[in-house]
């Protein structure tokens, strides 16, 4: 009696995970070779730099605030950093004369790029009070406007930007063969960020503070907690990853274009969102992130190697949001 | 015939996974009559409440509703039957005018429009009747607390309720106030409407009611007419124990002067001016006035929380300038704010985090957080706090009021302040917790601390200070000695600058 009660309320707590393994099954039945190593290793390669985006965004997801502006920086790096890094013997090259520069001069440069542009976000939101929606709508616009200027110049014009220094495209798509087994750099990089976001949220003060303001803003500034200092750091902190996710995406895709990036806020935050980190601010944990990341992958994936057609797919992704969200709502409400 | 009471709630039992809270209890109210439930917080009293509400179903027990059996599945299936309730939370749309507030969910309509004028006079009606002085086109934002409650009164009244609930009706009230407040209830008395008042303040439940529930632990402890009790004879049957010292022993001993504030003006007014006072060491500074006293505003300038236009404040002899709560808190400063849920608590999250955000510097090296540190001082706060909770990963949202402030108040004891700050203490918090947040009041002075302690409770301030100074719309109407004062000389000065 009180058994069948806790596993439905298990059941109701995990309610998402639930429909998530429930589509799994349902496409490994459609589908049985879904289940191998070389599809479970294209899953996490794919999801990579989507983690490195979306830990960004969930720290700002959980002191109340958003960031639309995102995926325009992952394209404004991805941009920035192919135009620097083509291959010497290309022969469209945006800047001819180009020396053949070291892959991580450009990559860090991207980085502290988008850091000024999230520091910027960070000002506005905290120092101007603008609303976190709002800011990041209008950077996002910015942002899209700058990298297409930047895009659109002399002399090839409005051209992808291909023909990349073979070492930075390695530096994304490489791999370790460890006796056979094969683990891409992307799956290191994304592991490597995922331990220093974990500890900066665990076990550094601007963790502390950044669940403190998105728990109660004004009982933080009562505290003691400089609440716009801290605000204006997770900001400059998620532009530097989507800088770094942005050059990722150039090499790991071999090409850019002022389009690149496009929508990947919204995937990252659907991501955040079916992890777990509350849209009210205060509650999150670093492996709901990758976890909502890499079932969203799987998802994307797993529809697509079972043939579903990708219209039909962003039925089905919208709908997992909106539930994710539902049943999460709930958990708290009947808390209560 | 008429029935001879208007509700009656018979045996009602609840149970909860692992408490009784309720115990068959059994609660009767006749008409025109207010009638008080008392009982310290967690006694049942809301349990009590939220039964005849439909928002829990009682296990066992019947309620009547003039002499008929009624079962309500919600709250809204009460109000349409005449059964309301005043929020101690009130549940006001803030963004809207006075009379949407009390018609909102069936506005009178003509056809496909809503009928403006019709509400208008049908809330002047009640407005009227209550003895309210308001413009029903009025923002609810614009209003006070009290004012908001009398809308809440009102919309209960244009429900043509029978039996109004009120819980805590006068916790944020002035005592010009509740003198009003008691005037409508005298109205709805006559109305032969019954009420149901919950409040923790003994000698208003005396003053105004004619009946006397007590409850403790989930049950029934005794029904008396008010004209057989005094406060004694309540609070010892709420806490089933003797309590023949409503305050501790006070044995602090006063220092020397720590904080000198002169002149003391905020920027925004209405506000403080020309606030000048002392504060010693060991010494319990109590502040008194009226709501709109400005009270809050002395800690919140002093705090960093509200911006100075001129004055000095001075620690320990040298002139300091405070212009955040970084500033204040490096100056020895802390802050117990008034509204804990808004201000204080960080409800989601742990008792640890709780307790160790506003020290959080002194357990960092290089940005990162010595978590053992962490986690020996949330031990401390809990141990000489006397925090009743399961374990330091409990979120303080889950406790009671008195333990999320005693939570709160060693929250700021980490930070080692000299000077400590606590707006409305014992706010929402029972009788026997206050005790234990006096005792700790006390023993901190007694450690030396200096203490600035507002409150709206006279015989608190009576109680447990050295000095009381009285504000008065904004300015210092004077600093009383506690020993020589009373009550009346108090009021007084309240009045002074009005």
């Amino acid at each position: 009696m009180i058994n069948t009660k806790n596993i439905k309320e298990t059941l109701m707590n995990n309610a998402i995970y639930v429909v998530l393994v429930a589509l799994l099954v349902i496409i490994v039945i459609m589908s049985p070779d879904f289940l191998s190593i070389v599809n479970f290793r294209n899953i996490l390669t794919q999801a990579s730099t989507r983690i490195i985006i979306a830990l960004g965004v969930a720290g700002l997801l959980i002191t109340q605030g958003t960031d639309l502006s995102a995926g325009r920086q992952v394209g404004l790096a991805a941009v920035v950093s192919a135009s620097l890094l083509q291959a010497p013997n290309y022969a469209y090259r945006m800047y001819p004369n180009l020396k053949q520069l070291n892959i991580f001069i450009p990559i860090l440069l991207v980085m502290i790029i988008c850091g000024i542009f999230g520091m910027l976000n960070g000002i506005v939101i905290s120092k101007l009070h603008v609303t976190p929606f709002i800011a990041t709508l209008g950077m996002m616009i910015i942002v899209y406007g700058v990298n297409s200027i930047y895009f659109d110049r002399p002399p090839y014009g409005a051209q992808p930007i291909g023909g990349l220094d073979p070492k930075f495209m390695k530096f994304a798509q490489g791999s370790f063969n460890i006796g056979g087994f094969i683990i891409p750099y992307l799956v290191i990089y994304a592991a490597i960020v995922t331990l220093i976001m974990w500890f900066i949220w665990n076990k550094t003060k601007l963790g502390k503070n950044m669940y403190a303001i998105g728990g109660n803003p004004e009982a933080a500034a009562v505290s003691g907690v400089n609440v716009a200092k801290n605000l204006i750091i997770l900001y400059t902190i998620a532009g530097i990853l989507y800088g770094f996710a942005g050059s990722l995406e150039a090499a790991r895709v071999g090409t850019a274009t002022n389009n690149t990036g496009n929508m990947y806020e919204l995937d990252a935050i659907a991501a955040c969102v079916v992890g777990g980190v509350s849209f009210s601010g205060g509650i999150g944990t670093i492996s709901g992130v990758v976890i909502g990341v890499i079932i969203f992958q799987v998802i994307n994936y797993g529809l697509a190697f079972i043939g579903v057609s990708v219209y039909l797919q962003y039925i089905i992704k919208g709908l997992i949001i909106i539930s994710a969200v539902a049943i999460d709502t709930r958990k708290y409400i009947k808390k209560k | 015939m008429q029935n001879k009471y208007l509700l009656e709630m018979i045996n009602i039992s609840k149970q909860f996974p692992g408490v009784k809270a309720l115990d068959k209890v059994t609660l009767r109210v006749r008409p025109g009559t207010v009638h008080a439930l008392v009982g310290e917080n967690g006694a049942g009293k809301s349990t009590l409440m939220k039964c005849l509400f439909g928002i829990y179903h009682p296990d066992e027990g019947e309620i009547y509703l003039d002499g008929r059996k009624v079962k309500f599945l919600n709250a809204r299936q009460a109000l349409d039957n005449g059964v309301s309730m005043v929020h101690q939370e009130l549940n006001l749309v803030r963004q809207r005018n006075i009379m949407d507030n009390i018609w909102l969910g069936r506005y009178p309509q003509s056809g496909l429009f809503i009928d403006e004028k019709r509400m208008y006079e049908e809330t002047k009606k009640i407005f009227d009747e209550l003895d309210i002085d308001l413009d029903p086109r009025e923002k609810v934002s614009k209003l006070s607390v009290s004012q908001m409650q009398m809308i809440e009164i009102a919309k209960a009244v244009s429900y043509n309720s029978k039996i109004i609930v009120m819980d805590e009706p006068t916790s944020s009230l002035t005592e010009k106030e509740v003198a009003h407040l008691f005037k409508i209830i005298k109205a709805l008395k006559q109305k032969g409407v019954g009420i149901i008042y919950i409040s923790h303040k003994m000698d208003e439940i005396l003053e105004i009611s004619d009946d006397v529930t007590v409850m403790r632990d989930g049950k029934w402890i005794d029904t008396k007419p008010a004209s057989e009790l005094d406060i004694d004879t309540i609070i010892k049957m709420m806490v089933g124990r003797d309590l023949t010292h409503r305050f501790p022993e006070k044995d602090n001993k006063i220092g020397d002067v720590i904080l000198r504030v002169s002149n003391l003006t905020a920027k925004r007014q209405p506000s403080i001016k020309d606030v000048s006072f002392e504060l010693r060491r060991g010494e319990i500074l109590g502040v008194a006035g009226l709501v709109g006293s400005k009270r809050t505003d002395i800690v919140e300038a002093l705090f960093g929380l509200r911006e100075i236009e001129k004055g000095d404040i001075e620690v320990n002899g040298k002139s300091i300038k405070i212009s955040n709560p970084r500033d204040a808190i490096k100056n020895g400063f802390a802050l117990v704010t008034e509204e804990r849920r808004s201000t204080g608590i960080f409800g989601m999250l742990d008792i640890k985090f709780n307790s160790t955000i506003a020290n959080i510097n002194s357990y960092c090296k290089f940005g990162v957080v010595d978590d053992k540190r962490c986690q020996k001082d949330t031990q401390w706060v809990i141990d000489s706090m006397r925090v009743k909770t399961p374990s330091q990963k409990t979120a303080i949202g889950t406790l009671s009021g008195g333990n999320q402030q005693k939570v709160i108040i060693g929250r700021w004891l980490l930070t080692e302040p000299d000077i400590l700050m606590l707006d409305e203490p014992t706010r929402g918090i029972d009788v026997g917790a206050k005790y234990e947040i006096y005792q700790l009041i006390i023993d901190l002075a007694k450690k030396g601390k200096a203490i600035i302690m507002i409150s709206s409770e006279m015989p608190e301030l009576l109680g447990v200070t050295d000095r009381i100074m009285v504000m008065s719309n904004g300015y210092l109407a004077g600093i009383v000695e506690t020993k020589k004062t009373n009550q009346e000389e108090i009021m007084r000065l309240a009045a002074k600058y009005l």
